[in-house]
């Protein structure tokens, strides 16, 4: 049985950088991936990475309080703050590594890292790599794993996580080209499985984000917090669906409505187009509604203004998309957009050191939920999460590790093996009857219809009912094809009750909060009611379902104001 | 765009199932295109509604995490990046050629991604760094644009003749990588590198066929950087490096 002190579940950014940083402590660590790890998610971010280096000459001002500030106002106030200080602290240390590597940043006039403006943010904050940011990050951490030797099992599913005696003991996986099951023991395990987009009917997501970490997670008693919280992004492919990114706005891009009108003017006329995001994808499918989109469907954003060059060189990998994905070329027409679900604030319950309640269970990036994000996440805040945090949690774990914390045993290692192959062959050749895309596809639509950009009390019960309802048929799924190289269908089966253990917690955590802010829009109660909800929700799984416990919001600096864009 | 219920489009796939035994053969499946419609949905599409056993690999659906290359009618491609309307009649779909089939349109990728680990595929430095940025002119950091967009996804590899005729080579990706880091200001591994690649199965491999610009799904030319590797190996001017 493979042992490893440091296990990583995950190879986008944030598992490799917590790997990474095992290795520089001395500590041997291993990544576990669905994908290779140039197939994460991670490659897919676009704009940039927020640090206060103050590189741009109107962000000669900026402070990492200054960039905390702003990542606390646009949190709504949810973020604890004491962990939003501790990233802006560390960010530009980070950042200036990741170019120490070879990260190919765009460049100032002076050869200094280049910085654009971004949603909520007052000074040109974000650091740039074209519009290929995400892809460069994760081409330089991988490169430096390969330089560590870094070991990377490809194409490993995790099936479960293994509990004993109170801890984590490893992870059982299932190796999609062979279909061979492995238990896997480890010291620590780092969850880092990224975001769960794919619960959702539209989103911005890969297809991978299934969202099945953070099930293996909660299945195994740690607790989910602030699921509820879930970003949708103003700017999607109409259709596809495929991220566009809000550098398009950052760089000057306008969004406009069927009559021709820069419609963000009535909603945040300071920030217009740079609002958060919550604030502009609100505002668009309000357009929508009241009828000024174009076929119902979607608004325009037009980057027309800015001139072939500035978009050939800013913009490259946006006018790509839009021209192989919409048929657009943006240099000559404006691109079709649609808000689509792009983030998820919430996550595994864990401290600034990636440990959640779970002892010997860490986690980091999106999947996790420390929190920096709160309500809702400021765009550029997502690769800083992954990075510093990712180095966080790596520290934590390679120390955990070392001082021998938690023992791994076998014993349980072997039960839980034996238990998922029973469980395979068990679903393989039970009598079901269901198919993993039909109540997929219910599943996402039960969530984009009752728990979406705007919620209310009829809607988000209609939605739980739903989900319990498909928790019920999916007992009865059952894979088409029963062999074991690469069955996909089996995987998903696999995966698809936890999906809906996980999009159950998003709903409750919905339904109870009786307010609404940042991403979580009330239409019953409009209003954010700090009285009553200035707290995080805490989702522990019981075999009713969730139950829900609040949680103290750690306020250090800033106490609550009125969020005003 | 095609209109919904527009002429029905034959998927002939290509199937291969090595437990099941038997040879390789191809399924056919018709597929209804949608407005905006991409292989790869068709794909998704028919693993879903017809025959959930069709194994392809997939992630990002958006032509930047390179999981989905795969020869379509006949020329490697992302099928992501590939719109059904630009698709007639009897579209044939097969796993990228020349590499080991593990099922159905996934291939055994292990040997390409291994040729990286051959060329110190990672910024090089010596002396240590300084507190804050390196400095990178934007001329400099330009020599990157299109050299550090490579995605992986093989096709280039799948497609060059010369890595067909022997595995040892490099091939096209691996010495794009080499250059990408030729090409930057900041690596000081140059010389080190450049003898990594400055061999009979690096860049002298290369006999400039092209395929591999053809076929590029990120319309990167990796003939152009291997000609400048050679160039670099040719002069020796690894000190302006």
């Amino acid at each position: 049985m493979p042992y490893h002190p440091v296990l990583v579940v995950g190879g986008g950014l944030a598992g490799l950088r917590a790997a990474l940083e095992a290795r520089f402590q001395g500590v041997e660590a291993a990544v576990l991936s669905l994908v290779h790890p140039l197939r994460s998610h991670s490659g897919a971010a676009q704009g940039g990475v927020n640090a206060p280096l103050a590189n741009a000459e109107e962000g000669k001002d900026d402070t990492p309080e200054r960039h905390a500030y702003e990542t606390v106002v646009g949190s709504d106030f949810l973020a604890d703050q004491d962990a939003v200080e501790a990233m802006t602290r560390e960010a530009s240390e980070r950042i200036f590594e990741l170019e120490h590597w070879g990260a190919p940043f765009s460049r100032t006039p002076q050869g200094k890292i280049a910085q654009r403006p971004f949603g909520g943010g007052a000074f040109p904050r974000t650091c740039y790599a074209a519009d290929r940011t995400g892809h460069y990050l994760l081409h330089t951490l991988y490169e430096q794993a390969l330089k560590y030797r870094v070991k990377v099992y490809v194409e490993w599913a995790a099936l479960s996580l293994v509990v004993a005696q109170g801890q984590v003991q490893g992870v059982v996986a299932l190796h999609l080209p062979s279909g061979e099951v492995e238990a896997f023991s480890a010291g620590a395990v780092i969850m880092a499985t990224g975001g769960a987009g794919r619960l959702y009917l539209k989103s911005t997501n890969a297809l991978i984000n299934t969202g099945y970490g953070l099930a293996l997670a909660y299945n195994s008693g740690a607790p989910l917090k602030d699921m509820e919280f879930v970003q949708f992004h103003p700017t999607s492919l109409h259709g596809s669906n495929i991220l566009i990114s809000e550098a398009a706005r950052g760089e000057g891009g306008y969004l406009l409505n069927s009559q021709g009108e820069r419609f963000m003017q009535k909603y945040a006329p300071r920030f217009m187009e740079l609002a958060p995001r919550d604030i502009v994808a609100r505002s668009i499918i309000t357009e929508l509604k009241e009828g000024r989109g174009f076929d119902g469907a979607y608004v325009l954003l037009d980057l027309r203004h800015l001139g072939a060059e500035r978009i050939l060189e800013r913009l490259p990998g946006i006018r790509e998309l839009a021209i192989s994905f919409a048929g657009v070329d943006p240099i000559e027409k404006p691109i079709p957009v649609e808000p689509a679900q792009h983030y998820t604030m919430g996550g595994i319950d864990c401290n600034i050191w990636g440990e959640s309640p779970l002892p010997g269970l860490l986690a980091c990036g999106e999947c996790a939920c420390v929190s920096v994000h709160g309500a809702n996440r400021l765009g550029g805040n997502s690769l800083l999460e992954t990075v510093v945090f990712g180095q966080k949690a790596g520290r934590r774990a390679a120390e955990l590790a070392r001082a021998g914390a938690f023992t791994s045993n076998d014993g349980p290692l072997k039960k839980a093996l034996e238990k998922a192959r029973t469980g395979i062959e068990e679903l393989k050749r039970g009598n079901g009857n269901e198919d993993p895309a039909s109540i997929r596809e219910e599943m996402r639509r039960a969530m984009w219809e009752g728990v979406g950009i705007f919620r209310e009390k009829e809607g988000l019960g209609r939605a739980i009912a739903r989900l319990q309802g498909l928790r019920e048929r999916a007992r009865r799924l059952r894979p088409a094809h029963s062999g074991k190289i690469f069955n996909q269908d089996l995987l998903r089966c696999w995966e698809l009750p936890g999906q809906l253990l996980v999009a159950e917690a998003v709903a409750g955590g919905a339904l109870r909060r009786e307010e609404s802010r940042g991403s979580h829009f009330r239409l019953d109660f409009p209003q954010r009611d700090d009285a009553r909800f200035l707290h995080h929700t805490l989702a522990h799984l019981t075999p009713e379902g969730p139950r829900f416990e609040p949680r103290e919001v750690a306020i250090t600096r800033w106490p609550p104001e009125v969020r005003k864009y | 765009m095609a209109a919904r219920g527009e002429k029905i489009l034959t998927l002939k796939v290509f199937r291969f199932d090595p437990e099941a035994g038997g040879p390789p053969h191809y399924d056919r499946f018709p597929v209804e295109p949608m407005p905006g419609m991409s292989l790869l949905e068709a794909l998704t599409e028919i693993a879903e509604r017809q025959d959930p056993s069709l194994a392809f690999r997939y992630s990002c659906r958006g032509a930047v995490c390179g999981s989905c290359a795969m020869s379509i009618q006949g020329r490697p491609r992302l099928a992501c990046q590939t719109q059904l309307k630009d698709l007639r009649g009897e579209v044939l779909v097969a796993p990228l050629p020349h590499l080991p089939v593990i099922r159905d349109l996934v291939v055994e990728m292990e040997h390409f991604y291994q040729r990286f680990e051959e060329i110190m595929p990672y910024l090089i430095r010596r002396t240590p760094p300084p507190e804050r940025e390196l400095l990178q002119a934007p001329r400099e950091r330009r020599l990157l644009d299109e050299v550090a967009d490579c995605i992986w996804c093989g096709a280039c590899y799948a497609s060059c003749p010369l890595v067909r005729q022997g595995p040892s080579y490099l091939g096209p990706a691996a010495l794009l990588q080499a250059y990408r880091f030729a090409a930057d200001s900041r690596d000081e591994g140059g010389r080190e590198r450049l003898r990594l690649v400055d061999r009979e199965e690096g860049v002298w491999r290369c006999h400039t066929v092209f395929n591999c610009v053809e076929v590029c799904p990120k319309k990167i030319n990796p003939a152009r950087a291997i000609q400048a590797l050679k160039r670099k190996a040719l002069f020796g001017r690894f000190k302006l490096w």
